[in-house]
């Protein structure tokens, strides 16, 4: 027998976006729906409809229908690709709002990684903001007191603890986030996609603490992209699709039924996918690999010259394209942007409206790989694709060298070896 | 993706684990559902975490003057010089009657409990919407950001009020020892604020149109308290209605307490307090009507 940690039965949650308007037969329907729209909706105000403003908007069920249990002391990956629900589910177990139906019981106290350093203030110093941020997340002063010194000595400010934190370089400054937030010791931890900061070093760091966050019978929920590290840290995964439960199982079990549907997003059109961030003036429509070496073949090996084509909708002014490039378990392997210029970077405008990133030798070694684009414009995110396409890479050689797959890694460089001896 | 075949949920999927669960006695339980209807507001939450009102009122307090040149200063030069204006128009010009006490002292003891009335309202109407980020990203009472805006604006009543005894110092009046009932009026002061703040804060998370009300608000409502003229020149049955206005009672009760001008406390205190409680119960009513619904609509 185990204590029960977090119970939710039929959790669901509804969103209001915007958009779809109501379409008028008249102009008087549309003069007296605008006369009395205003009081129609401060009635629904005053009876305490939240949307009362959003009425005749499109809705969305962010999550549909959730249910599970989690026993205490369990560390529970939840994944899912963008708009899934995973950030909805831990916003509800967080408490920031309410599920539209459902509810959902939870024993014990509950602290949440859900982003660090919101609440920080860059006019306040390294020790004010340990203090107020603290208290932010639910601890007590004089708690706070007690772990001060190991924050500080985990965030490797010591130096600067008394500067205002907006002199702080940004990697102090989310060491220091990350060190406040992970020194809470509730019963029931939230973690959202937080282990991403800082240098490799402190990642590793930061690793280590959840780790032993993990090992001390804390019940632990954590969202991330990295399947590796979810394999490394969980025994068991729910993995979210479309707002509801499609697999509830061991972590394994819930990787490989999410590795599964990203291959299924693969072949559907890029424009009609939904799972998307970003303003949408400029929408990434299309994406495609071609290995130039041989012709237009969409066969790679390592090795192979290759194009990578991006397509937009749109030409917005600053316009710019990143690609980061991970492999078959979601770590980033290797990202380009176009912003940093190249002396051997040329404009192309009878190309068509698209980026075309070329690659005279492909370094990664045989394997499946995903590429998420961003496309940046106006100085802001205009769209944002997880797995916009895969590529798999075949065995090939890297100049004259075989390269073939390993576990271990999965990228290779051009080398040569200076031998004692000749076998 | 409905190809891939739903496993049976929860528990029972896992793997090879006994699945008797139990409920922990020893553990606070917190449900968390659908909220419908009115309810109590969250104030046992919020006094777990008074600390956090403390620390927050204290933010406000450490960055409202940083940046700035005068500092601190500005809680002073604000009513201040809205005394020497009233002081040379409505005084001077204008001739408006004060209670037989000289204008300027008469004016700025009603600016001080004023200030911080109108401080309160503006900075807590807007305490939500400029905390957004912390509200979508983390859980805490929302009832701590308006109230702890309206906490913080204390200090700079503080520092106003200094210099409020200085002005009758100048003028060689001294407190009439009705001073004892002056706590109660910055009470009422405050059970105002916070009433109209958290009323205004909760809507305008909502409603930005409130933002852009706000100001209009404030210059409304100070012509229709009796800061740069004296209630008595109303007539009796009317200077009860004018209770209605509970900042008409502590600015009366400011003056009665600190300069013995004006009339002892009568029916109109009773009308000011009954409206600001009505103000402040209905305002906690209301916003945690509206709380849950903070973090998907800002």
């Amino acid at each position: 027998m185990s204590n029960i940690a977090i119970e939710a039965a039929g959790l669901s949650k509804k969103y209001f976006i915007g958009g779809a308007r109501k379409s008028y037969y008249r102009l008087t329907d549309q003069l007296t729906d605008t006369l009395i729209a205003p009081f129609r909706r401060a009635g629904n105000l005053l009876r305490g409809q939240a949307a009362g403003a959003a009425e005749l908007d499109e809705t969305i069920w962010a999550l549909k229908d959730v249910s599970f249990q989690i026993k205490s002391g369990e560390v529970v990956g939840v994944i899912g690709r963008n708009g899934a629900g995973k950030s909805t589910l831990l916003r509800i177990l967080s408490g920031i709002t309410d599920p539209t139906e459902g509810y959902t019981d939870i024993y014990g106290r509950v602290g949440s990684l859900l982003e660090v350093g919101t609440g920080f203030h860059p006019e306040l110093t390294g020790r004010e903001n340990i203090y107020l941020n603290g208290a932010i997340l639910g601890m007590r002063k004089a708690e706070i007191e007690r772990k001060l010194d190991e924050i500080v000595a985990f965030a490797e400010i010591d130096k600067f603890l008394d500067t205002p934190v907006k002199h702080y370089s940004s990697g102090m400054y989310v060491r220091l986030a990350f060190s406040v937030a992970a020194h809470l010791e509730p019963e029931i931890l939230l973690v959202d996609e937080v282990l991403a900061v800082g240098d490799m070093a402190f990642q590793r760091k930061c690793l280590g603490k959840m780790d032993d966050v993990a090992q001390t019978g804390r019940t632990v929920l954590f969202v991330s992209h990295n399947m590796g590290l979810l394999q490394m840290l969980c025994q068991r995964g729910i993995f979210l699709n479309e707002g509801a439960i499609t697999t509830d199982g061991t972590i394994s079990e819930a990787v490989d039924a999410y590795l599964q549907t990203l291959e299924q997003v693969k072949s559907q059109d890029l424009s009609k996918r939904t799972d998307r961030k970003g303003l949408g003036q400029v929408r990434l429509v299309g994406a495609e690999v071609i290995n130039s070496s041989n012709g237009s073949s969409s066969i790679l090996k390592t090795g192979d010259a290759a194009h990578l084509i991006f397509h937009v909708n749109a030409i917005l002014p600053r316009m710019v394209c990143n690609i980061l490039i991970l492999d078959h378990l979601g770590q980033s392997i290797v990202g380009f942007g176009s912003a940093t210029h190249g002396p051997e970077d040329s404009f192309d405008p009878e190309g068509g409206l698209r980026f075309v990133c070329e690659l005279d030798e492909i370094l990664l070694l045989p394997g499946r790989y995903r590429v998420n684009v961003s496309i940046i414009g106006d100085n802001r995110l205009q769209d944002y694709v997880e797995a916009a396409m895969t590529f798999d890479v075949g065995p090939g050689h890297l100049r004259g060298r075989p390269a073939s797959s390993t576990e271990f890694f999965s990228v290779s460089m051009p080398h040569r070896w200076r031998l004692p001896l000749k076998d | 993706m409905d190809s891939i075949d739903r496993q049976p949920r929860g528990v029972a999927a896992l793997p090879g684990k006994d699945n008797m669960l139990v409920i922990p006695k020893n553990l606070p339980k917190t449900r968390r559902q659908p909220s419908t209807g009115w309810a109590w507001p969250k104030l046992r939450e919020l006094w777990e975490f008074r600390e956090l009102l403390f620390f927050f009122a204290w933010r406000d307090i450490k960055v409202r003057y940083k940046q700035t040149v005068m500092g601190a200063s500005w809680a002073i030069i604000q009513p201040f010089f809205t005394m020497v204006i009233f002081s040379l128009f409505f005084g001077r010009l204008a001739k408006i009657p004060s209670d037989g006490v000289p204008y300027p002292v008469f004016s700025y003891a009603a600016l001080v409990p004023w200030t911080f009335f109108a401080n309160a309202l503006t900075q807590a109407s807007n305490s939500l919407v400029f905390s957004a980020n912390m509200i979508k990203k983390i859980y805490f009472p929302r009832l701590a950001l308006p109230i702890a805006t309206v906490l913080a604006g204390v200090i700079d009543f503080a520092l106003a009020f200094i210099v409020l005894l200085g002005i009758m110092l100048y003028y060689g009046l001294a407190p009439t020892i009705n001073v004892v009932w002056l706590p109660f009026f910055l009470l009422l002061a405050l059970v105002t604020s916070l009433g109209v703040g958290l009323w205004l804060s909760a809507m305008n998370v909502q409603f930005r149109d409130v933002r852009y009300t706000v100001p209009f608000l404030a210059q409304a409502w100070l012509f229709v308290t009796p800061i740069a003229y004296p209630s008595s020149m109303l007539a009796e049955p009317w200077r009860t209605v004018y209770g209605l206005n509970p900042m008409a009672g502590v600015v009366e009760g400011f003056r009665w307490a600190l300069l013995g001008s004006g009339s002892a406390p009568g029916p109109m205190l009773i009308v000011s307090v009954a409206v600001a409680l009505t103000l402040f119960v209905s305002g906690l009513f209301y916003f945690r009507r509206m709380e849950q619904s903070f973090a998907d609509v800002l």
